[in-house]
């Protein structure tokens, strides 16, 4: 009944439905949006287009936070792309990529007990960061090249590299 | 008949009367009203000129309950029937109540529900209705200033507020007689507050430190969008758990113990001596009262002059203080300033962390803060004044006084959903503040919306079954960060049922969280390949029953010469007169222009019907029309959302984009 609950979230923000976005571009249509739809302004409306108005804005929240943040939005871009995703059935990965990441792993767990954690723990999410970077690059150029099997491994990796920059995230908080 | 409407100058004018929205500060310790009158938003005093309302109730027999000064005044006299911090106490369960319990000199019996009930001459109360008690006090104010009566308002909790606590002061607003448009978040308010008033711009920290809660939020400004990036706090850390250090202090000095004041067996400090008792009476019972009585009475007395010693250290650096002792005799000596700092020291420093985790949570550092706004009564002790100044490298703004500024940003973001603000740019983005989840196998969280989600939200997750041939699944849902659901907060349990028998893990049930944009939850659940689909509010497990609230409704004075019936036909007609405004105002705005003149036709005579209906005395036929005019904007609804949509785009480029899954080609 209502195209717009319909719409993808790049069609919802007016835009393309590609990889590369313009993060401020993105935040101003989003509070463009926001500002029209909210239920705040719905207050003295009637009741189907407040109940229109909660779930039209839900789901605008719910587009932005994907859309703004890369992974996500590679992710989705997949989806739309009609590419499987099935974490749960399919494990295999790069062996170089999993030996980065024991050895990540092994770091991690060897800077709790250092002298200076936090120094060491700094270090370690800029070389995270820096890796992220590098395969965001990568991933950018296999989506605009519709080359969606090779982008889903990257995506899986840089989950990987994401899950560990949380960890260390939650170790500085216990120092602190 | 009709009254001619004459709207103020730069006012929209209404299509129909203009209507006073109230905002309400709810507060431990004060409660404030306040409204948007002339353009201008200001707290609404007493007849005494007093703005605070001291959120404070005395239970009288037989007689109405007394609010505010009058009952404050008598509190160490009365200490069973007089009932403060009762915010403490809101959506909280038994269990709950038995932690804070050192700050809570009063009787408690539980009853059905989970809610813990307080006992007094006029009955066992809920904490529901005792703050409903303060909101009918701030509305009674609010209509004798303005002259007019009062039906919607805009409330404040504190941004830390788990879902229970939301609901419960949703359902005290209710049984105060007042429809909630908003709950607001505190700390969001006062931005709202600061933020118009100096047309800010950039990223701003609000902390507030009340009497009974932290919040600590960070938000953006942006042209009129006030968006929290993080918000973390303390739902049990305030000016009262000062004020008890320094009773601790005073008792320490005469010389007296803890045993003396509490008259018991000394188990902990300050804590009401029945307090280790279990069973249904959670603090002692009744026949113990005589000794008992008078150590509440001492320590009552004991928390207001800890109260006001901090409050005098504030100006001085010295104040004498004395403390009576059970013999009646008086210990008199002085508390100073660098006493009192060592005192509270530790309290300030619990407010730090929840600091650190808003910047790391939005990923800014502390020099990236443009501004740190300053809110609750216990920031105007100095020492906090420095400790947040050196946390964030930056002396904090506090030029709007922080007992009102909430008050006044729920008065204005009031104004602005009733509709009566002309520039209507400003808009207020909350998040929830802790995450939401469900339980899985193991005792396990599986979180579905995270903290700092920002509301209102949808989010899906797909589940499946551990067993073969497993046809219910229980879906617990838990609101907290831990891992284990022992220590998150368990807000409701459904269950669903008529999944077709399969094998373990071959059913795909799907789990949706809506959380809307007061920060309340509603979860349904459906497994997808049946479409059995199970659907709850979330009703949380220490809230209230709609039949509690009903009775308390029947019992409040507002409605005691009323029946029951009269009651349902005169919420039905509210609810008419709303309907027939709303679309009303919503065919001469868009009607000719996106209706067909059948299509029109239909929703007049819907409109046509409901009004004969609503004239009569029926509430079910009332409600039948309500329905149909319902379902007849149904279409329209949606073609003015399609029109909203195209106008906020308006000022971008559209792009083009390929609607179907299949990959353009290149």
């Amino acid at each position: 009944m209502q195209a717009d609950l319909r719409k993808n979230y790049f069609e919802l923000f007016g835009l393309a439905a590609a990889f590369d976005i313009d993060p401020a571009d993105l935040a101003a249509r989003y509070r463009d949006l926001a500002r029209r739809l909210h239920p705040d302004k719905f207050a003295a409306r009637p009741d189907p287009e407040r109940r229109l108005s909660l779930q039209l804005t839900a789901r605008l929240n719910e587009a932005f936070q994907v859309l703004k943040d890369p992974i996500r939005r590679g992710r989705y871009l997949l989806s739309l792309r009609g590419v499987d995703l099935g974490e749960e059935t399919d494990t295999a990965m790069d062996p170089a990529f999993l030996m980065e990441q024991m050895e990540l792993r092994e770091a991690l767990a060897q800077a709790r007990g250092c002298a200076d954690p936090r120094t060491r723990l700094a270090e370690l999410a800029n070389d995270i960061q820096r890796r992220l970077a590098a395969k965001l690059h990568t991933l950018a150029a296999q989506l605009q090249q519709d080359r969606s099997s090779e982008a889903r491994a990257t995506l899986r990796e840089m989950q990987f590299l994401e899950r560990s920059r949380r960890e260390i995230d939650n170790l500085e908080e216990e120092l602190a | 008949m009709a009254l001619l409407h004459i709207s103020e100058p730069g006012r929209t004018p209404a299509p129909h009367a203009r209507r006073y929205v109230l905002g309400i500060d709810l507060g431990t310790t004060n409660s404030l009203v306040a409204c948007v009158r002339s353009g201008v938003a200001e707290t609404l005093p007493d007849d005494n000129g007093r703005h605070l309302l001291p959120s404070v109730v005395r239970y009288l027999r037989g007689a109405a309950p007394v609010v505010g000064y009058e009952a404050i005044a008598v509190a160490h006299e009365d200490p069973l029937n007089t009932i403060a911090s009762v915010k403490r106490l809101m959506g909280r369960g038994v269990e709950d109540v038995k932690r804070l319990g050192r700050t809570l000199p009063y009787e408690f019996t539980q009853a059905d529900s989970a809610m813990p009930r307080i006992r007094t001459v006029a009955g066992e109360l809920s904490p529901v209705e005792v703050s409903a008690e303060i909101l009918k006090e701030l509305k009674r104010r609010a209509q004798a200033t303005l002259g007019a009566e009062v039906r919607d308002a805009v409330i404040t909790v504190p941004a830390y507020f788990d879902d229970a606590q939301r609901q419960a002061t949703k359902d005290a607003a209710r049984v105060a007689g007042l429809n909630v448009l908003r709950l607001l978040n505190e700390p969001t308010a006062a931005a709202l507050a600061y933020g118009l008033d100096r047309r800010a711009e950039g990223v701003y920290v609000v902390y507030d430190l009340g009497g009974g809660t932290f919040d600590v939020s960070l938000l953006r400004l942006n042209r009129g969008v006030f968006e929290v990036l993080a918000t973390a706090g303390d739902s049990a850390l305030g000016g009262d758990d000062m004020d008890h250090a320094v009773a601790e202090w005073l008792m320490r000095a005469a010389g007296i113990g803890d045993d003396d004041v509490q008259g018991g067996t000394g188990v902990g400090r300050l804590q009401h001596p029945a307090s280790r008792d279990t069973g249904t009476s959670l603090y002692g019972a009744g026949d113990r009262m005589s000794g008992a009585t008078a150590d509440r009475k001492r320590l009552r007395r004991l928390l207001r002059d800890a109260r006001a010693a901090r409050e005098a250290l504030t100006q001085n650096s010295r104040t004498p203080v004395q403390v009576a002792r059970a013999d009646g005799s008086v210990w008199e000596g002085a508390l100073t300033r660098a006493q009192l700092q060592a005192l509270v020291e530790p309290l300030i420093d619990r407010t730090l962390p929840p600091c650190r985790r808003v910047l790391r949570d939005a990923g800014l550092r502390a020099d990236e803060v443009l501004g740190v706004v300053l809110v609750g009564g216990a920031t105007r002790m100095p020492r906090v004044r420095e400790k947040v100044a050196e946390f964030f490298g930056r002396a904090p703004l506090a030029d709007i006084d922080p007992d009102r500024v909430v008050a006044v940003g729920a008065a204005i973001q009031a104004d602005a959903i009733g509709g009566n603000r002309r520039d209507d740019d400003l808009l207020l983005l909350d998040v929830i503040p802790l995450a939401l989840g469900i339980e899985i196998m193991g005792g396990m969280v599986e979180k579905i919306v995270p903290r700092n989600t920002t509301i209102p939200v949808a989010r899906a997750q797909d589940f499946t079954t551990y067993k073969d041939g497993q046809t219910a699944l229980l879906v617990h849902v838990l609101q907290g960060e831990r891992e284990l659901i022992a220590d998150c907060r368990s807000l409701a349990r459904f269950e669903l049922r008529g999944i077709p028998p399969m094998a373990a893990g071959a059913a795909r049930i799907r789990v949706t969280f809506q959380v809307d944009a007061d920060g309340l939850l509603s979860v349904s659940a459906r497994e997808q390949t049946t479409g059995a689909e199970s659907h709850v509010a979330v009703k949380p497990s220490y809230g209230l029953t709609d039949a509690e609230i009903e009775r308390m409704l029947r019992d409040s004075i507002a409605h005691a010469r009323e029946d029951e019936a009269a009651r349902t036909l005169r919420e039905q007609q509210v609810e008419a007169d709303r309907m027939i405004e709303a679309v009303t105002a919503a065919l001469a705005a868009d009607g000719a222009r996106l209706l067909s003149a059948d299509e029109r036709a239909a929703i007049e005579a819907r409109v046509a019907e409901l009004k004969v209906a609503r004239d009569g005395d029926e509430a079910r036929a009332i409600k039948r029309a309500v329905e149909a005019l319902d379902g007849a904007t149904g279409g329209f609804a949606a073609r003015r959302m399609d029109d909203a949509v195209r106008a906020a785009l308006a000022g971008h480029r559209l792009e083009e984009f390929s609607p179907s899954p299949e990959p353009k080609p290149r």
